[in-house]
């Protein structure tokens, strides 16, 4: 009987306990490097640029990263510089960039500048991305340039393709880092090819979201939001429905601002994918 | 043939009409079912060892749903699990399946068992909140004597299913101290429908241990310990798409008694109990299974309860305070065709925290010796909490709103006259009643349900479920005849069910559909039943029961299982070494059915039944000898409460043998 007293107690404990939730917030001075890992140096006879993304690596697709610049003489970082970058994709015939954003300090106070990269191709043996920043500090211009390592993804996370505007568009896929079984915030870019070097975002439009798992029926899941964007040249946003942990097909469609689509095909019982997707698996 | 279906089994019902102790004692409106093995030798079982479903059926208040052979959903005037409570001695246990395949009644067996009180409507919330009634099950248990030593050995084989049964039990008592342990193990294979038709996957195997002990400390004060151990294993369900590997129970609680010496207060009784159930789904013999799937389920309660009898002047009163905390978790984690894919896993249940305190009042005043008048009121806070990130996560896909937390006030009150002069009796009665949403409804998470073919999905924001209920009987008897019928009418606002969502696709493959827990505006039950007893001779009885139920939602179309016109009619010969009897029963085409709740039509059907009993004294050894036929001409039948018009089981010839010494 001992047994069930004990229960009772647990069963007092647990009620105390479920009211006496108590958080401590004693929040420490903010390091400015919480959750990123270093994934490269860049160095000059002048400086070295730290380079960092939350996974600690470049990937094909997708790639938020932050840097820093040190001063090889006083060990100090550089905290007003002005930053610039450009990935350049070196194949046989020819060199091209992809989608990339202004370079920003994140906070005055901080060291760290940020933006994103995404890697629409993923290097192979012969073809390979290189990374150059140009910087300048008080009036001085700096640059340096390395060759950076952008594996392929295990998943699909990108779409380049051409719509039936004759328009060469770019879609990739940022948010959610770490999908949950919830209701998740999702962010996409949306780009085009305007030449070799230039991808501006695509203003207006917007990416139709239908998740699905193949693997269990193609079913669907509910109250998924189409990705739009809150305000011109910013990544898009939707909310992204997963009712379970798995293998999840998020099938895409993109939508010009009058309804057209110009690219991707609504899922119904004979297309069960359509032509532009991303993979998540979690 | 087809439609005269006939049978001959071995239920001898022993309906009580109400309680004929003495004329001053207090008329309670509740009919008593003896179950179990260790009854009174007077007491007639046809069927001794049948399962405690068997038992129960025996009511009219009370029908079972059927997704196989075990573990059968006890429905009361219609209502199933969410609309009733069933309690064994005051405790509250709460199945751990999502589907509804574990009942309270499928962790219990006839030897753990006396007998099982059914309560009609409000009349059934002296141990819960409730709207469609209450079965209170009663423990059985060792009394203060000087009996010693005794012990039992139960058997039973039932051919149709090869059903084999064996118990035995062990008792102790004396003046001071009592023990009784059972043990009773059943071992069932696929059953057949009639015409030889098996019913694949529709096995199963159950054992039960149980001991029970009491301590008497001094003349008025008694402890009294109780386990009651069941694992279910191999159980089929022929008419869901999923089996269970394991149902397993451990029920316990410890109890104090106290008389004191006091004209006011007659006992006061005061339990802590426990109990915890692990129940695990499972779908690896199936063939063909588009996707396999694990779906285990737990549920975790503990709970005290204190309770107060006594009388003051004419009045009998009770005081019953009550409290629990429940924990239900299920998940639900499917296997992709491909290895390397990442298991797809869900909460189905989001652990979910149920708080419930509460207090009863009864007060029962003998107006005078032939009518009395019973008032009952119960007020109860009732809280949910979600414990799980993960679930509240999944479940804010439909919620975004959600909290994690929500209290409810429940509230119940009844009056119930009664008259009893001369053979005649009669009474009504008045209540009103409310409930919170059960777990599944109020936080299911993907719910298939094989009976309309849907996926349900909780709903938090529900409404308390609240009914509103008037009951009226009449009766007569004289040295002939006994006969009573009774009527209740339920109006039930915010009356809970699935309703379809067409913007929401389903998750399980084939699935028609998504239905969202809905409050309907209103719902009405109206619940009929009559019956009587012929006493044709000295040893001759003949009985009859009528059942009629209708049920109708808000736009006056017909709710779910409620029953046809249902008969039972009985020939009993009794005598003080033999009985036999002979049962025909039936219903009616189920003509008030609703697709939209995915019902369909259901035949007539009729079977008749018979068995035959023999009790045989030798110096201390008593054995008792029961055996019958049931479904003596092999119908292949269904009825409104079989899952998926489940055929049931055809000609089956039982025997069950017991030996007390």
């Amino acid at each position: 009987m001992k047994f069930q007293l004990k229960n009772i107690v647990a069963v007092l404990i647990m009620a105390l306990a479920l009211i006496s939730c108590s958080d401590n917030d004693d929040s420490a001075t903010v390091n400015e490097l919480d959750g990123l890992t270093k994934f490269q140096e860049m160095t000059n006879t002048t400086h070295t640029i730290e380079l960092y993304s939350h996974t600690g690596v470049l990937v094909q697709g997708y790639n938020e990263v932050k840097l820093r610049i040190k001063d090889n003489v006083t060990n100090q970082y550089i905290k007003n510089a002005t930053v610039s970058w450009m990935p350049v994709m070196h194949m046989a015939m020819m060199n091209h960039s992809c989608p990339n954003s202004e370079v920003e300090k994140i906070t005055t106070e901080g060291t760290l500048y940020e933006g994103y990269i995404m890697f629409q191709m993923a290097q192979n043996d012969t073809e390979y991305w290189d990374l150059k920043i140009d910087y300048s500090i008080d009036g001085v211009d700096y640059t340096t340039t390395s060759v950076i390592d952008v594996p392929a993804s295990a998943k699909r996370t990108v779409n380049t393709f051409t719509g039936t505007d004759g328009v060469k568009y770019l879609v990739a896929y940022a948010e959610p880092h770490h999908p949950s079984v919830a209701l998740n915030d999702m962010v996409v870019g949306v780009w085009k090819m305007q030449d070799m070097m230039t991808f501006p975002v695509v203003d207006g439009y917007t990416l139709k979201i239908d998740p699905r798992m193949p693997s269990m029926g193609n079913h669907s899941s509910p109250n998924n939001v189409h990705a739009t964007q809150t305000s011109t040249g910013e990544l898009y946003n939707g909310k992204l429905s997963l009712t379970m942990t798995g293998y999840w097909k998020i099938n895409l469609q993109l939508a010009k601002p009058d309804g057209t689509i110009v690219k991707g095909e609504e899922i119904t019982d004979t297309v069960t994918a359509s032509s532009i997707f991303f993979e998540i698996e979690f | 043939m087809k439609k005269l279906v006939v049978f001959f089994l071995s239920l001898s019902f022993g309906f009580t009409f109400s309680q004929e102790t003495d004329s001053l004692k207090i008329k309670e409106l509740k009919e008593v079912i003896v179950v179990g093995t260790k009854s009174q030798l007077h007491e007639k079982q046809s069927k001794t060892l049948a399962s405690v479903d068997e038992f129960l059926q025996k009511s009219t208040k009370v029908d079972l749903i059927k997704r196989g052979a075990y573990a059968w959903e006890p429905i009361i005037n219609g209502m199933t699990t969410e609309r009733t409570v069933i309690t064994i001695d005051g405790m509250r246990i709460f199945g751990a399946c999502t589907d509804k395949m574990d009942p309270v009644t499928s962790y219990v067996e006839v030897s753990n068992l006396s007998e099982a009180t059914i309560s009609s409507g409000q009349q059934g919330t002296c141990h819960g909140n409730t709207i469609g009634g209450a079965i209170n099950l009663k423990r059985s248990q060792g009394k203060f004597a000087d009996k010693g030593w005794d012990f039992a050995l139960n058997s039973g084989f039932e051919t149709n299913n090869k059903q084999k049964i064996i118990g035995s039990s062990i008792n102790f008592a004396d003046s001071l101290f009592y023990i009784d342990t059972d043990v009773m193990f059943r071992d069932a294979e696929n059953y057949k429908a009639g015409n030889n038709q098996e019913i694949s996957f529709s096995q199963f195997r159950k054992l039960n241990l149980s001991t029970i002990s009491g301590f008497r400390f001094s003349n008025n004060k008694i402890i009294e310990a109780s386990i009651i151990y069941d694992k279910a294993t191999d159980v089929g369900y022929p008419a869901l798409p999923m089996d269970v590997s394991l149902a397993e129970a451990l029920i316990t609680s410890l109890k104090f008694d106290y008389k004191p010496i006091s004209n006011r207060i007659d006992n006061w009784e005061t339990k802590l109990y426990y109990n915890t159930i692990t129940h695990t789904m499972d779908d690896t013999k199936r063939p063909n299974v588009p996707i396999h799937m694990d779906m285990p389920g737990w549920s975790d309660t503990y709970g005290i309860y204190s309770k107060v009898n006594g009388r003051l002047n004419k009045h009998d009163y009770m005081v019953n305070l009550n409290g629990f905390y429940n924990r239900s978790v299920a998940e639900m984690t499917m296997y992709p065709s491909d290895p390397n894919e990442n298991l797809m896993f869900m909460y189905t249940w989001p652990d979910v925290q149920t708080i419930y305190s509460g207090i009863y009042l009864e007060d029962n005043w003998l107006i005078n010796c032939h009518s009395n008048l019973k008032f009952t009121i119960s007020l109860g806070m009732h809280s949910n909490n979600v414990a799980s990130d993960f679930g509240m996560q999944s479940l804010q896909i439909f919620y975004p709103e959600l909290e994690a937390s929500k209290s409810r006030f429940l509230k119940s009150i009844s009056t119930n006259y009664s008259y009893d002069k001369n053979g005649l009796q009669f009474g009504g009665g008045f209540g009103y009643g409310e409930r919170a949403p059960s777990v599944s409804e109020g936080y299911g998470f993907y719910l298939f349900n094989s009976f309309d073919n849907f996926d349900y999905i909780g709903n938090p924001n529900l409404k308390n479920e609240q009914s509103l209920e008037a009951n009226v009987f009449f009766g007569f008897k004289n040295s002939k005849w006994q006969a009573k019928i009774t009527t209740a009418y339920f109006h039930i606002n915010n009356y809970i069910i699935g309703i379809p969502d067409l913007s929401v696709a389903p998750m399980t493959i084939g699935a028609n559909g998504i239905k969202i827990y809905t409050a309907l505006d209103h719902a009405t039950i109206w619940s009929n039943d009559l019956i009587f007893n012929y006493f044709i001779h000295d040893n001759w009885t003949w009985k009859g029961q009528f059942l009629y139920n209708i049920g109708r939602d808000n736009k006056n179309e017909g709710l779910p299982f409620m029953s046809p016109f249902n008969y039972l009619t009985s020939i009993t010969f009794n005598q003080l070494k033999w009985d036999a009897e002979i049962i025909l029963k039936g219903n009616t085409a189920q003509t008030e059915y609703n697709t939209f709740y995915g019902e369909d039509r259901t035949p007539d059907y009729a079977v008749i039944n018979c068995n035959l009993g023999y009790k045989f004294n030798f110096e201390k050894t008593k054995i008792k000898l029961n055996t019958g036929v049931e479904n003596v001409f092999d119908s292949n039948y269904t009825t409104y409460t079989d899952w998926k018009n489940l055929p049931r089981m055809g000609r089956n010839i039982f025997i069950n043998l017991m030996f007390q010494f």
